[in-house]
C-alpha cells in the first residue's frame, strides 16, 4: 500500500446499537488507515456499517442507543474516540468536512446562505463582516454557483437538489478541511448532476491537497473517483486494494459477486445477470465466522466458525478470506 | 419473442398537471406540463425502456399510459381497447390485462393485509377464482412463480426483505394474467446484489409468460442490459427512441449522448479516459418550459432556431426516431 505519512488510523473499532429488539453489531472491528492527499472510497450495500463507521469517529452517532465498544482513530496525532465533546466538535468545524445525501439536514432552513456561510468564516478565521462576505462569494463561485453574489440572500430551499449540494460543498470548504467525508453525497442526484459534483470535489480537491472519504453503494462512482476502495459487507472490510486492482482482479467472493452482477453500460448484453442468492445479513447477532457465508459459493465449513482477517494477498490489495475464488483453493 | 405487431400505440400523449392556489376561490396559477406531446408504439413481446432524468415525467406516462390519470390530450390503445375513452366493461378489461409494478409495492397497501389478501386481491376484484379455495391455491401458485414459498401467505409485508417485497408486488402484479406491465423504478430502491434477481425474475416471467414490459428506470446500464428499445425522455418529451444497442452505441441526440456521458462506468481505465459531456445548470422548469426545443437551453450545438421551433419527432434513419434539428437523416433515407 501506499507508505504516505496516515492523516487518519483507525484500529480495531467496534460499534453497536442496543435496540429493544436486541444488540446490532453495526461495526465490527474495522481497521484502516487514509494517507494524505489520499481518496478512498467505502463501498458497501445498505446496512453494511459505512455510515456508522465514519459517524462514530465523529462522534455522531446517538450514545446510547449506540456503544463504542473497542478502537482508536488517531488524526493528527490525537485519538479521535478520546477527545472530549468540545475539541471533537473544533475537529468537525475545522478540520474534517463533511457532505451528506440529504443536504438539507446540515443547512438551517430559516437562514440564508450568506448568514451561514459568513457565520463559519467568522468563526472559524476572525475575518470581518466584508472579508467574509467576499470569501463567501468566491466559495459560491469555486463551487459553480451562477450568479454568487446575489444568491447570498436566498433560503436553502430555493435551490434545486444539485445545487444545494454545491452549497454544502461550499460550506465545508469555507473551513478549508484536510479531510472530506462525503456520505453517499450524490444518491439522490439525477446522473447528469452526479456527472457535475463527481467533477467538482475532483477539482477541488487537487487544488487543496484534500483528502477524501467517499461513502457509496455505487461501484460505477467508485472507479471514476477512488485511488483505494474499502469494500464493506456485514460491518466488517472485507476487501482493501487500489482501484486497478479491485476491479482488475476482485480477492473477495463478495467483490467478485457484485461486479459480476452488475450490468455494464458500454457492452452488449451477453447473457443473463449472475444474481447473488440471499441477502444481506441483519447483524443481531455477533460474528462467529465471515459474514458472507450464507451466500458464498466458495464457503467452507471453517468459514462458519473462524472469522477471517483481512490479509495482505499482494502489495496493493487485502482480503479477508480464506478462499482464493479465481483458484477455488484455500489460501496458504 | 418481440414480434412486428404493436400491442400499445400512444399518439401525441398529453398530460398536464394544473396548479391551483387559494381556498375560498380556488384559481390556476399554472401548469405543469408533465408529459407534452408523446408517440410510440410498444411491440408484443418487448421490453421498452424509458429513460430520463427525475421529474421529467416518466411516471405520469406510465399512470396516463393505464388510465389512472385522465389524458389531456392524445390517445392510447392496449391491446385495441381505446384507454382514453374505454368505459364499462373495456375498463375492466383493461385493469387486468394492463398492470403496474412500483419502486415500493407497498406504499400504498394496507401494512395489515397478509401476503394472501395482497396478492389475492385483484383476483376477487376481477372475480377472477369466486371460490375461497381455488383463490388460496392460486395464491400459492403465484408466489412459487415469482420465487417465494407458498408458505409464506399468511405473513404480513413489513416481515420481509426489499427484495422479497418486490416479488410480492410482481406476483400481485400476475394475479390478473395481464399482457402489458408498466415497471415503474421497480429496482431503485433494492439493494446491488439483490436488483440482479429481480431483473432475471422479471426476463424470466417475461419469457415463461409472453409479457410486455414498459421499464422506467434511471440506471442506464440496468436498462441496456432488460431492454430491446429505449426511449430517452426530457422536460415532457420524447428525444430519441431506438434499439438498445444502437442508441447506447450511436445516440444521436445531444442529449441522449451527455447523458450516456454521464453514466459511471465501473471499471477505472475506461473512467478515467472518458471524455464526459457536462452539462450546465439543472432541468428547467415543467411550468414555464423553453419554447421551441425544450433542450435548447442546455444544448451544446443549440443554434437560434432551436429557440423557436419545436422539433419534429422523426426517423432519421429507419426505427431510429429523434426529436432534434441538428440530427441529420442518414443519407439515402
Ligand atoms: N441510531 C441507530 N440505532 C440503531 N441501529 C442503528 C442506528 N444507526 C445505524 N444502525 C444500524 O447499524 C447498521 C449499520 O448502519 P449504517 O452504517 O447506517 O449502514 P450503511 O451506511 O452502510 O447503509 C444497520 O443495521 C443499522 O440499522
Ligand atoms: N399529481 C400531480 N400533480 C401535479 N404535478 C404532478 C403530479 N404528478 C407529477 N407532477 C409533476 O409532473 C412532472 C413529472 O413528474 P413524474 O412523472 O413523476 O416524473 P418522473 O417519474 O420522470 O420523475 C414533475 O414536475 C412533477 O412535479
Ligand atoms: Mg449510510
Ligand atoms: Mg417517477
Amino acid at each position: 500500500m501506499k507508505q504516505d505519512p496516515a492523516l487518519l488510523n483507525v484500529h480495531d473499532l467496534q460499534v453497536r446499537f442496543h435496540t429493544p429488539e436486541g444488540t446490532i453489531y453495526a461495526v465490527n472491528g474495522i481497521s484502516f488507515h487514509i494517507a494524505e492527499g489520499e481518496a478512498v472510497a467505502v463501498v458497501g450495500e445498505s446496512g453494511s456499517g459505512k455510515s456508522v463507521c465514519m459517524m462514530s469517529l465523529l462522534g455522531l452517532i446517538p450514545i446510547p442507543p449506540g456503544e463504542i465498544v473497542s478502537g482508536t482513530a488517531v488524526f493528527l496525532e490525537r485519538d479521535l474516540l478520546k477527545l472530549p465533546e468540545k475539541e471533537l466538535e473544533l475537529v468537525r468545524g475545522r478540520d474534517i468536512g463533511m457532505i451528506f445525501q440529504d443536504p438539507m439536514t446540515s443547512l438551517n432552513p430559516v437562514l440564508t446562505l450568506g448568514r451561514q456561510l459568513t457565520e463559519a468564516l467568522v468563526r472559524h478565521f476572525n475575518l470581518t463582516a466584508e472579508e467574509a462576505r467576499n470569501r463567501a462569494i468566491e466559495l459560491l463561485q469555486l463551487v459553480g454557483i451562477p450568479d454568487a453574489a446575489s444568491r447570498l440572500g436566498n433560503y436553502p430551499h430555493q435551490f434545486s437538489g444539485g445545487m444545494r449540494q454545491r452549497v454544502m460543498i461550499a460550506m465545508m470548504l469555507a473551513c478549508n478541511p484536510k479531510l472530506l467525508i462525503a456520505d453517499e453525497p450524490t444518491t439522490a442526484l439525477d446522473v447528469t448532476i452526479q456527472a457535475q459534483i463527481v467533477e467538482l470535489v475532483q477539482e477541488i480537491r487537487a487544488k487543496l491537497r484534500m483528502s477524501l472519504i467517499w461513502i457509496t453503494h455505487d461501484l460505477g462512482v467508485v472507479a471514476g473517483l477512488a485511488d483505494r476502495v474499502l469494500v464493506m459487507y456485514g460491518g466488517t472490510i472485507v476487501e482493501e486494494a487500489d482501484v486497478e486492482s479491485l476491479y482488475e482482479r476482485p480477492q473477495h467472493p463478495y467483490t467478485l459477486a457484485l461486479l459480476a452482477a452488475l450490468p455494464r453500460v458500454h457492452q452488449r448484453r451477453q447473457s443473463r445477470l449472475k444474481a447473488i442468492p440471499g441477502a444481506p445479513p441483519h447483524l443481531i447477532l455477533e460474528l462467529t465466522g465471515c459474514p458472507f457465508a450464507p451466500r458464498c459459493e466458495f464457503v467452507r465449513d471453517r468459514c462458519w466458525r473462524e472469522r477471517p482477517l483481512l490479509q495482505p494477498v499482494s502489495p496493493t490489495q487485502k482480503t479477508a478470506c480464506f478462499v482464493n475464488p479465481h483458484t477455488g483453493e484455500e489460501r496458504a | 419473442m418481440e414480434t412486428n405487431e404493436p400491442l400499445v400505440r400512444v399518439r401525441n400523449l398529453k398530460k398536464h398537471f394544473p396548479i391551483r392556489r387559494g381556498i375560498v376561490f380556488e384559481r390556476t396559477v399554472g401548469i405543469v406540463q408533465a408529459v407534452d406531446g408523446v408517440s410510440y408504439d410498444i411491440y408484443r413481446g418487448e421490453t421498452l425502456g424509458l429513460v430520463g432524468e427525475s421529474g421529467c415525467g416518466k411516471s405520469t406516462i406510465g399512470r396516463t399510459m393505464l388510465g389512472l390519470y385522465p389524458p389531456t390530450a392524445g390517445s392510447v390503445n392496449i391491446a385495441g381497447i381505446e384507454v382514453t375513452t374505454a368505459r364499462g366493461a373495456q375498463m375492466r378489461l383493461l385493469r387486468r390485462k394492463a398492470q403496474m409494478i412500483f419502486q415500493d409495492p407497498f406504499a400504498s397497501l394496507n401494512p395489515r393485509w397478509t401476503v394472501s389478501a395482497i396478492v389475492g386481491e385483484p383476483l376477487r376484484i376481477h372475480n377472477l377464482e369466486p371460490d375461497r379455495q381455488r383463490r388460496d391455491e392460486r395464491v400459492k401458485e403465484l408466489l412459487e412463480l415469482v420465487g417465494l414459498s407458498g408458505r409464506h401467505v399468511n405473513r404480513f409485508p413489513h416481515e420481509f426483505s426489499g427484495g422479497q417485497r418486490q416479488r410480492i408486488g410482481i406476483a400481485r402484479a400476475l394475479a390478473s394474467n395481464p399482457d402489458f406491465i408498466v415497471c415503474d423504478e421497480p429496482i431503485a430502491a433494492l439493494d446491488v446484489s439483490i436488483q440482479a434477481q429481480v431483473v432475471n425474475l422479471l426476463e424470466d416471467l417475461q419469457t415463461q409468460l409472453g409479457l410486455t414490459y414498459l421499464f422506467i428506470a434511471h440506471d442506464l446500464s440496468m436498462v441496456r442490459h432488460i431492454c430491446d428499445r429505449v426511449a430517452v425522455m426530457y422536460l415532457g418529451g420524447l428525444v430519441e427512441l431506438a434499439a438498445s444497442d444502437v442508441l447506447y452505441e450511436h445516440p444521436l441526440h445531444p442529449y441522449t449522448q451527455a447523458l450516456l456521458s454521464a453514466v459511471p462506468v465501473a471499471d477505472p481505465k475506461v473512467a478515467r479516459k472518458r471524455q464526459r459531456i457536462v452539462l450546465q445548470g439543472d432541468v428547467p422548469s415543467p411550468i414555464n418550459p423553453p419554447p421551441g426545443c425544450r433542450f435548447h437551453t442546455r444544448c451544446p450545438i443549440a443554434q437560434p432556431h432551436c429557440a423557436q421551433v419545436v422539433p419534429e419527432w422523426r426517423q432519421a434513419q429507419p426505427d431510429h426516431w429523434v426529436a432534434c434539428h441538428e440530427v441529420e437523416p442518414k443519407q439515402g433515407f
